[in-house]
């Protein structure tokens, strides 16, 4: 009987010591091979008489087995030894920065606008709109400012020249046009990009409406500026009274600053177009330039509003004695600086590229209902 | 409009102080801008009396003093000549801070002289402009005594009236409506009817066009001079300027009653008459302020024998002016029509307390008390002897009755308070009430119907006593609640802003100049009073304005700006001219890496262009080159066009020359998007997204090279190799373009690859050869290509 075990022991200590695939190559050619020790050892079987080959057989097989098995382990390892060198040879410098990328803004005041658009939705109002270049009729007569009445005079309004219809258009001062055209919708002719309104805003009462949009007034300091955004609000019906707009300004200011303990004060003022009329502060502290909403001893007007004058509702075709109720003006401007605290309203509009990166806000901070407004 | 607590008294009984005052103000609907209080500074001063005034040891012009003061008897040293023994002056302690030399005193000596405290001037105090020594003040002043109270200084409360309340430019016109809220006792009004000695000797006409009515006397044997000091200290509380008695007699009942009365040295007029009217060519008017103004045909004048002689209800004219020699006085009280008078005060540019009374509407019933109230003050102060009142012309209609049911204040203003108190109110505030008519007073002019009367009752029981009561519930509208632009807007805002870019929100105007160069800058857009001459015109774009921010932020340091807006432009004055585009800009300067990248930044705006188009459901588009506006660089740009008519957007780099006019450093690559060209979605309602059909086949691609003259845009490749298969070809790309070696001068190869998705079966060879033929027939035909061989 043979003794295969020394030929065994020797290839395996063979293949335990190749340190590459070529050697182990070169091991599995020497012995597994066509012509290699365990292939003639194997040819050899043919060779014997049938007792010999029962004994050798299973032998020489064994061996082949073991020695095929130790090559295809010693091949994985190999390999993964190969592929883990390869891949420690690609290390890169990952202290390295990206690639620069700009970051964007949403501008303030729009993300302002977004954030009253949240409230107010909640409360069932939808969007209106209305052009910018408007006429006397729409931004002072339909409102009740009688011709040359002195409260025209406080609007600071940017005329154009008179046109071919003898028609002098002016930059709206205020929003307050809309609540003219959402009245009127029925009975005018609109381009499509404002009649496009939600279904239900046909212009018939009930009539619960926002309108934000682009106003204009020939003024400039730290707190004015020629262009500004204002923020109507219109609701008609047959029985709204001033509880109800109290209630509607409460609950907004309470829900945009974010804090139930804004305390509010709702007094009598003047506006042509709405009767009474009443102004609402809320609570403040100033220090200096700086204003903090919600705490201090000082009051700070923060929107204009009252009933919507019966020469209004007239003015519209709606009959006074049947429907009634309120309308208010934001603005959205102020409304953001008081929020985030922006010191000079001119720098709203300024473009620089610092302050919009540091007042701007993420595209992703989309103000709603179920995360908050900011 | 500025009062003190002191003058309102006069009017109204009340034990209220300041702020009592003006809280009661603020909640009847008068905004108080400021309470000033000049005594404020004053406190630490006192009364204090010379005992003995001696030659300082040290220095020539000093004075030693013995002061009895609230502290004792204290040593201080004097500069003042008049520091004598005797002398009732004003002493300040050692701490204390001296407004106008603005320093704080420490006792140190002078000249060897320790002083104890200070004697202070006027000036010193503020209380005067000027000084010549330390205060006199009376005798009867008790050492001690507060400077405060020397002075009969007083809070002064300066507030703003709203234009429908000119009742309120007189004190007791606030004293009415506080005691109505409840402040105080409004106090009998004093003024009677003063008989005349003798029939007025000038005749006085109106024109009802330029002055509906006009009274007036003659008071003759007047001593005019310095009014008394009580009527000089009532004007200088609120900033006015005593002159003379008689002058200062028509301020006090302007600001008292909102009354505006205007006196003439009788001797001055010439003919015997005065006469309102309006104003003739060529007339002028040397008016009290020294100008001379014209008096045009629409301004009111007032006239006598020589011509016009004052600006009726805004200026009297220096030519009849009275002085401290005046000796027979001609009072005028008049109505001057509200709107006459304000477009007078604006044409002229005068804003005088007279005009700016008359311009919001004096009481027309006034005329008379006010005529008497003048000639009673005038006797009181300046003797003399009065005419009988002569009046001309006819007051406006007093305001209509109201039909008002009381239960209306409770539909309107949700305030449930009973008839009787509606009734209180209303009559406290001067209105007159028979059953269901209610009839404003004559100076609530602004009253015109019940809403009106239903503010008077809710601001009077004030305010914070309506109630809070929640909207009632509506059902929401299901499609949410903006518009489709608005819509569009946000979306555009929240995408622009993800992609990288900030945004802006710029002036909806700019220089007409800027304007023109990019197509706009018509005469029916230019503002005829801009604010400045640089944001003069409406704009047909935003990119002018963006152009300027990014080169106003290069010049900052900041050369790689990336904004957008989104925002209204104009071709007219028309709504539907305006039209709401997003505008975006990139200055592109490629920042420093490590990282080696070379891509062309016009595709990465255009990309940023079509992921919007995406985003806002735009349907596919065509690119068309070659056909942009001016301010565009004429090889680098190209529209995208729904149709052969409509331009959705235009991208690009700018040219030069408009970077160039507008100072900015380029290059600098924009879009804009006609958000309102977009079509509107077609599918409304249940958004229910078309079947999923998922193909169980292997897509296949297939790379085709293509040669074309190098004029062909490649991307004109790819539609009609769409069209070859519409059923198998899933997609086309262009992935190469290479000129070169190869390929002939003047062509180009354009790589396209095409993703061909089998649906029903594996495809063989001879299928696929087949759609290889035909994409290439295609290509051909729709564009002369031939496969690159």
């Amino acid at each position: 009987m043979t003794d295969y075990s020394e030929l065994a022991r020797a290839l395996d200590e063979r293949i335990a010591a190749a340190t590459d695939l070529a050697a182990l190559e070169a091991i599995r050619v020497e012995a597994l091979g066509k012509s290699g020790s365990i292939s003639e050892l194997l040819k050899s079987l043919g060779r014997m008489s049938p007792d010999e080959r029962r004994e050798q057989g299973p032998l020489i097989n064994g061996l082949r087995d073991g020695v095929a098995a130790h090559i295809a382990r010693r091949k994985a390892a190999l390999e993964a030894a190969e592929l883990d060198a390869k891949l420690a040879a690609e290390q890169v410098d990952l202290s390295l920065p990206p690639p620069p990328a700009r970051r964007g803004r949403v501008h303030p005041t729009m993300q302002v606008l977004d954030e009253m658009i949240a409230v107010f939705a909640d409360l069932g109002f939808s969007l209106a709109e209305g052009p910018d270049i408007e006429d006397d009729f729409h931004n002072f007569t339909a409102l009740n400012f009688p011709p040359k009445h002195p409260a025209r005079e406080m609007h600071d309004t940017f005329w154009l020249p008179e046109n071919e219809r003898g028609e002098r258009k002016l930059l709206r001062t205020h929003t307050s046009p809309v609540q003219i055209r959402t009245m009127q919708r029925l009975n005018e002719k609109l381009p499509g990009w404002i009649a496009n309104g939600p279904p239900q805003n046909n212009g018939q009462p009930p009539i619960r409406v926002i309108v934000p949009g682009r106003t204009y007034r020939s003024d400039s300091d730290a707190t004015h500026t020629p262009m500004f955004h204002q923020m109507e609000g219109l609701v008609i019906d047959r029985a709204i009274h001033m509880g109800h707009l109290k209630w509607t300004l409460d609950q907004f200011i309470a829900r945009y600053f974010e804090t139930p303990l804004v305390e509010t004060r709702f007094r009598p003022h003047h506006f042509p177009f709405t009767e009474p009329s009443a102004e609402m502060d809320v609570k403040c502290e100033r220090s200096g330039a700086e204003i903090k909403i919600g705490q201090g001893n000082d009051w700070l007007e923060i929107v204009g509003c009252g009933m919507v004058h019966p020469n209004v509702l007239r003015n519209c075709g709606l009959d006074p004695d049947v429907w009634q109720g309120f309308a208010f003006g934001f603005g959205i401007d102020r409304l953001g600086m008081l929020k985030y605290g922006v010191p000079d309203l001119r720098d709203m509009f300024s473009s620089d590229v610092r302050w919009l990166e540091h007042y701007g806000f993420s595209a992703f901070q989309a103000p709603n209902g179920s995360t908050g407004l900011s | 409009m500025k009062f003190t607590l002191s003058w309102l008294k006069e009017h109204l009984d009340t034990a209220a102080d300041v702020g009592a005052v003006v809280e009661a103000m603020t909640m009847a609907g008068l905004e108080v801008e400021h309470v000033e209080d000049p005594g404020a500074k004053l406190a630490a001063f006192t009364v204090a009396k010379i005992v003995e005034a001696v030659q300082h040891p040290n220095a020539d012009k000093l004075r030693v003093c013995q002061v009895d003061t609230k502290d004792g008897r204290l040593e201080i040293v004097c500069g003042a000549p008049n520091a004598r023994a005797g002398l009732t002056t004003i002493y300040a302690p050692i701490g204390a801070y001296v407004p106008g030399s603005g320093v704080t005193l420490e006792a140190r000596p002078v000249r060897g002289v320790v002083s104890n405290g200070m004697l202070c001037s006027a000036r010193e105090l503020e209380v005067a402009e000027e000084s010549d020594g330390i205060v006199e003040l009376s005798d009867d002043l008790p050492v001690g005594a507060s400077a405060v109270e020397a002075f009969g200084l007083e809070a002064v409360i300066d507030f703003e009236v709203t234009p429908n309340r000119p009742d309120w430019l007189g004190v007791r016109g606030i004293a009415r409506d506080l005691a109505a809220a409840g402040l105080g006792t409004l106090k009998p009004d004093p003024v009677a009817p003063v008989n005349g000695a003798f029939p007025c000797p000038i005749e006085i006409k109106v024109d009802g066009d330029a002055c509906p009515v006009f009274g007036g006397r003659l008071i003759r044997g007047v001593r005019n001079g310095p009014s008394p000091a009580w009527l000089q200290q009532r004007l200088a509380s609120v900033g006015l300027r005593p002159i003379n008695a008689l002058v200062d007699i028509t301020n006090l009942i302007s600001y008292d009653r909102c009354r505006p009365l205007h006196v003439y040295d009788a001797r001055k007029l010439t003919g015997g008459v005065i006469e309102a009217r309006l104003g003739r060519a060529g007339e002028t008017v040397e008016a009290l302020d020294g100008e001379t103004y014209e008096a045009t045909p629409d301004v009111c004048v007032i006239a006598d024998g020589s011509g016009a002689i004052g600006l009726g209800g805004v200026m009297g004219g220096e030519s009849t002016k009275v002085l401290e020699d005046t000796v027979d006085v001609f009072v005028e009280c008049a109505w001057f029509e509200p709107i006459r008078t304000a477009q007078t005060g604006r044409s002229l540019g005068i804003l005088s307390d007279a005009q700016y009374r008359f311009a919001r509407g004096v009481d027309p019933q006034s005329v008379g008390p006010g005529l008497d109230h003048a000639t009673q003050l005038i006797l009181d102060l300046c003797g003399g002897e009065p005419s009988e009142v002569r009046v001309a012309g006819h007051p406006p209609a007093p305001p209509a009755a109201i039909a008002f049911d009381r239960d209306y204040v409770k539909k309107l203003s949700g305030l449930d308070v009973g008839a009787a108190r509606i009734d209180e109110i209303l009559t406290r505030l001067g209105f007159a009430i028979d059953g269901h008519s209610v009839t404003p007073p004559s100076w609530r002019r602004d009253v015109e119907g019940k809403a009106d009367l239903v503010e008077e009752v809710a601001r009077i029981e004030g305010f914070d006593s309506l109630p809070v009561e929640p909207l009632p519930e509506i059902a929401r509208p299901v499609g949410g609640v903006l518009t489709l632009r608005q819509r569009r807007m946000r979306d555009a805002r929240r995408l622009m802003a993800a992609r990288g870019y900030a945004e802006a929100v710029t002036w909806s105007f700019m220089r007409r100049a800027w304007a023109e160069l990019f197509g706009g800058g018509q005469a029916q857009l230019v503002l005829t009073n801009p604010i400045a001459s640089d944001l003069d015109t409406m704009r047909p774009t935003a990119l002018g304005n963006l152009i300027e921010a990014a080169a106003r932020n290069a010049r900052k340091g900041f050369a790689d700006a990336a904004l957008f807006e989104v925002g209204p432009n104009f071709r007219g004055d028309a709504p539907e001219d305006q039209w709401t585009a997003v505008t975006a800009l990139l200055a592109p300067h490629p920042p420093k890496s490590w990282a080696k990248t070379a891509s062309d930044p016009l595709f990465e705006l255009k990309g940023d262009l079509l992921a919007l188009l995406e985003e806002l459901g735009a349907p596919t588009l065509q690119v068309v080159q070659g056909q942009n506006a001016a301010w565009w660089h004429a090889g680098r740009s190209a529209r995208l066009q729904l149709g052969p008519k409509v331009v959705v957007a235009e991208f690009g780099e700018l040219h030069p020359r408009i970077l160039k006019a507008l100072d900015a450093d380029g290059p600098m690559l924009a879009f804009e998007l006609n958000l309102d060209a977009i079509p509107e979605p077609k599918r409304k309602g249940i958004k229910t997204k078309p079947a999923l059909s998922l193909s169980a086949f292997m897509p296949l691609r297939r790379d085709f090279a293509f040669v074309v003259p190098d004029a062909t845009p490649a991307g004109d490749l790819v539609r009609p190799i769409q069209g070859a298969d519409k059923a198998l070809i899933a997609d086309v790309r262009v992935f190469d373009v290479y000129e070169g070696p190869g390929v002939p001068d003047g062509m180009k190869s354009v790589a396209v690859e095409v993703l061909v998705q089998p649906r029903e079966k594996t495809l063989t060879d001879g299928e696929i050869e087949g759609l290889s033929s035909r994409i290439v027939a295609a290509a051909e035909k729709a564009t002369g290509a031939k496969l690159r061989s």
